[in-house]
């Protein structure tokens, strides 16, 4: 029968895994988008879950997704709409209606679609695909929950945990729809279940039912191939950002030869940073968890002092109460790494969601003159290298680095070339050792000329004793001052430090087509939706082109230079403009077309192609 | 640190700036104290690290020729934690104030107290805002009629021995800045003390709150009003410790010896090494009919946070051999493209 099979084969295809918060569901989504990469998929992933931790069984709000893109050419977003999707239970089929394309397959679990189930689910009548208007989805049901313990009456488990085994059930369903060999998937439940070999075996059991189940009702439905492709030799990983942001700053300070110190207080969506580097005790990684936000920051930066490379992570409230510890960090002028994991705001806003609305706080959010660079990440694997650079310009230029990522890329993941340390920048620290002017005694505040950087002298240092603080310093002989020239001369002083980073980072690239019609400007964590909104473009056949912004502040030189060569810009952001209104104030004349969303959601490629088509148009 | 045969002179921990205090103010004493103590205990002065908030007494790090960081408003225990956390070496203090220390930064103080980093907090209690120029504080009585307070105040003020001991502090001591010679001892006993110690010293604000501790400290009632705590000493006062302190029930109550049948063996010994802390609270609380507590009077060793965190580090490399990125990378899951 297999022969009769429709195959059909695609560049790229969305499937989303959905259930209630306790189906496993994001255990599911991994195994996939993991086997799918060493199969030479490229890969993006999303999870998205609820902010209830555990809402009650089977209702709307407790709703668990975990959406993969998998596609044969380049990925970088977890995809609009899917082309599958596997719903446990009634609630998850109604949730997940919006992002369904019109002829996806939909695989459920008809044991939990009962009269009680859809009752949970609010749904009115007994058919709940006529209720939804899915006319034309096509339905693989499956009573999975029956089979699954059915399958697993040899392993001797109770009840409870046999249904436990139903996500590996769905997937190994998933795997016989894209012909996915179910080798990794055992291997990884083997490791992943080392301790218990017995869940392990049942787990494998029902992945092994579910391809099975798939294989013999094939004839009903197509399934989909897509072919792997060459990727760059080497070793890879499948990251997300929140990982990738730690291991970039486990990096900088191994090259840097600095003790990693992390002060954090719990908030979503940052917490995994913290998490990951507190189990790096291994690395020699340091972390607090501090009693609160502020605490946070100030033990990072009683940490710098003493002699660490300094990081405090935290989400949009939490970078409100660090704003007067980062203006400390400023006037002090030592080097800390502040993470930002942006999510939906104001006030406790969506702590679950992503958006791109930090930027006017991290920028300016703090009282008095206090600059400070901004780097934002685009992707979950860039933030890797925008961690690096953050601690990277933090300790050579002894200043404070907001880092900007958002929820959409810290959980988010996608495939990640093992990186070569070798080949990345070296950090050097300016330590006082350097200093070297012989006609003035040093100064805590003595600065390297060309760079106006201070000299770094640590706690145990003989003959650099000295004191800090949050009082404006004599430039001179760094006692405390409030003479108004020396004020002047101070504030200058740390905007002309900052200005001048710009010397040290790369200038601004501009991908696409070199005459191209419309501009896309973006930054941060959009990268990926915009980047495939150009493509899409140029595959109608028009001009475009991307230029995507990974500094904020200093901005990359050439940026007036890139912004006033095309007839048409457009800013896209996650905000009401935040970066437009910043770039106008940096470039002058430039009045860009803007495409403002503040929805919580990722940008949907369909709609970014439509709006850009318009002005293009226009 | 430096090891212990370089001597140094109190001196050596005096920076070359112009100390700003009003003439008259408690805080010159503690400060000669506080760099008589340093050289008796012999730590470098640049591996000392004095950490301040803000206010008045915050100034300090200024006048000590040490590492030091003037920070901001309340944050100094936090600061303090992450300077002490990172470098277990250096000999951290944290000088704060009454309202630095109790108000804005009431939530660093009790969890640095709770955690038993090793910092040596000097709470320079004067139960008034100085530098605001004139505002009741966390510490000021019920009623304090201040500028901020026309009608007197109409909240109870914290007892910083109390919020110590409740907060599960190891080390408390109380000193008062008139008494030089005691105020240095205890300052010594606290640098060398393993863990969060808290020294308040009640000191004078000659401007806005003159005399807020005269009834405590003048010459004519220090030795009737207070009584100066010592470990394995009788708890004895009076010009010519005629008085003690005796437990009766589960009440203190002072006496004079030769009266109402009391004799020096009813005289309790102080233990400032004892775990359970009931009687160093109950100490601690004397006031009004009884003498103000001074001297340490809880000094007890426990595990300290600075430590412990560095230990654990050790524990997982002792079981891992895993020192970089690249080679933890490696070890998870990970696929390779020829």
């Amino acid at each position: 029968m297999a022969e009769q099979t429709k195959v059909t084969t695609l560049e790229k295809v969305v499937i989303r895994f959905s259930g209630d918060s306790g189906d496993g569901m994001q255990l599911t989504g991994t195994i996939f988008s993991n086997l799918s990469a060493i199969f030479g998929n490229e890969i993006s992933t999303f999870p998205d879950y609820p902010a209830e931790v555990r809402a009650p069984q089977g209702t709307l709000s407790g709703v668990s997704g975990f959406q993969v893109h998998l596609g044969s050419r380049k990925i970088f977003t977890p995809g609009d709409k899917a082309d599958v999707l596997v719903a446990m239970n009634p609630a998850a089929l109604k949730v997940n209606v919006k992002h369904l394309k019109p002829n996806a397959i939909v695989v459920i679990d008809t044991d939990s679609f009962q009269k009680s189930d859809l009752d949970k689910a609010l749904f009115t009548t007994d058919d709940p695909f006529k209720e939804l208007g899915l006319g034309s989805v096509q339905v693989v049901a499956a009573p999975i929950s029956s089979m699954v313990k059915d399958g697993l009456t040899e392993f001797g488990l109770d009840n409870k945990s046999a249904l436990r085994c139903k996500n590996m059930f769905a997937l190994g369903l998933v795997c016989w729809l894209f012909e996915r060999p179910l080798e990794e998937a055992m291997h990884m439940l083997q490791n992943k279940f080392a301790k218990k070999p017995a869940i392990a075996q049942a787990n494998i059991k029902a992945l092994t039912d579910g391809y099975n189940y798939g294989n013999n009702i094939h004839a009903s439905v197509s399934t989909y191939r897509i072919e792997s492709k060459k990727a760059e030799p080497g070793y890879y990983t499948d990251v997300n950002g929140n990982k990738a942001t730690s291991y970039g700053l486990i990096a900088a300070a191994e090259k840097a030869g600095l003790q990693l110190f992390l002060g954090s207080y719990p908030i979503t969506p940052a917490t995994d940073i913290l998490h990951e580097l507190s189990k790096r005790k291994d690395l020699g990684v340091i972390t607090v968890q501090a009693e609160d936000e502020i605490a946070g920051i100030c033990t990072s930066i009683g940490a710098s002092f003493a002699g660490c490379l300094a990081a405090t992570s935290t989400s949009g409230p939490g970078l409100a109460l660090k704003s007067e510890a980062i203006g400390l960090a400023v006037i002090a002028e030592l080097p800390l790494v502040i993470i930002d994991v942006q999510r939906g705001g104001p006030s406790t806003g969506m702590p679950t969601k992503s958006e791109q609305t930090d930027l006017m706080q991290a920028l300016y959010g703090r009282n008095g003159e206090s600059p400070l660079v901004v780097i934002a990440a685009s992707t979950p694997t860039d933030c890797f290298d925008a961690a690096y650079w953050a601690g990277k310009l933090s300790v050579e230029h002894m200043t404070p680095v907001i880092l900007l990522t958002d929820a959409f890329i810290a959980n988010g993941s996608s495939a990640w070339k093992l990186p070569d340390l070798d080949k990345y920048p070296e950090i050097v620290p300016n330590y006082v050792s350097n200093y070297q002017d012989t006609e003035k005694v040093w100064k805590a505040y003595r600065r390297d000329k060309e760079s106006l950087v201070r000299y770094w002298a640590i706690p145990g240092t003989e003959g650099f004793t000295h004191r800090l603080g949050g009082l404006e310093k004599d430039y001179e002989t760094s006692a405390i001052s409030t003479d108004p020239v020396n004020h002047q001369k101070m504030v200058s002083t740390r905007q002309a430090k900052i200005d001048k980073i710009a010397d040290y980072i790369p200038e601004l690239e501009v991908i696409g087509d070199k005459d191209a019609d419309l501009l896309i400007v973006g930054w941060g964590g959009t990268y990926g939706h915009l980047y495939e909104a150009m493509e899409t473009m140029q595959e109608q056949g028009k001009k475009v082109a991307l230029a995507h912004f990974k500094f904020i502040n200093p901005l990359p030189k050439n940026t007036a230079e890139v912004l006033g060569k095309y007839k048409k810009v457009v800013v896209a952001e996650q905000n009401n403009g935040q970066f437009a209104n910043y770039l106008r104030g940096k470039v002058s004349g430039f009045n860009p077309y803007r495409f403002n969303r503040v929805k919580g959601q990722p940008f949907v490629v369909a709609r970014l192609v439509e709006e850009f088509t318009k002005i293009m148009e226009a | 640190m430096a090891t212990e045969e370089i001597k140094f002179q109190p001196k050596d921990y005096k920076s070359d700036q112009y100390v700003r205090w009003c003439p008259g103010c408690g805080d010159h004493a503690v400060l000669n104290c506080l760099h008589k103590a340093m050289a008796e205990v012999g730590v470098a002065p640049h591996d000392m690290a004095v950490i301040s908030g803000i206010g008045c007494s915050s100034r300090l790090p200024y006048y000590m020729n040490t590492y030091g960081f003037h920070t901001i408003h309340g944050r100094g225990a936090a600061i303090a934690t992450g300077v002490k956390t990172a470098r277990p070496d250096l000999s951290v203090w944290l000088i704060t104030g009454d309202g630095d220390c109790l108000a804005i930064g009431g939530n660093h103080f009790i969890h640095a107290v709770r955690r038993n980093i090793d910092l040596n907090i000097v709470l320079f209690n004067n139960k008034i805002y100085g530098l605001t120029k004139g505002q009741y504080s966390p510490t000021s009585d019920r009623g304090f009629v201040s500028k901020s307070s026309p009608y007197g105040t109409v909240e109870d003020p914290f007892i910083p021995a109390e919020l110590t001991l409740g907060s599960r502090g190891n080390f408390f001591a109380r000193a008062i800045d008139v008494d030089l010679k005691n105020t240095t001892e205890i300052l010594t006993a606290s640098a060398r003390h393993k863990g969060a110690s808290v020294t308040e010293v009640l000191v004078n604000c000659v401007i806005f709150n003159d005399g807020i501790h005269k009834k405590i400290v003048d010459k004519e009632f220090r030795a009737d009003k207070t009584i100066f705590l010592r470990h394995g000493e009788k708890m004895l006062f009076g010009k010519n410790n005629e008085k003690g302190i005796v437990l009766e029930g589960l009440k203190l109550k002072a006496v004079t010896i030769g009266e109402d049948g009391y004799t020096l063996d009813d005289i309790l010994v102080h233990d400032a090494h004892e775990k359970d802390n009931t009687l160093h609270m109950m100490l601690a609380m004397m006031g009004e009919d009884m003498p103000v507590a001074l001297g340490i009077i809880r000094d007890v060793e426990g595990v300290t946070y600075d430590e412990a965190v560095h230990q654990q580090i050790e524990e997982v490399q002792a079981k891992n051999p895993t020192r970089k990125l690249k080679d933890l990378l490696m070890q998870g899951e990970i696929w390779e493209v020829k």
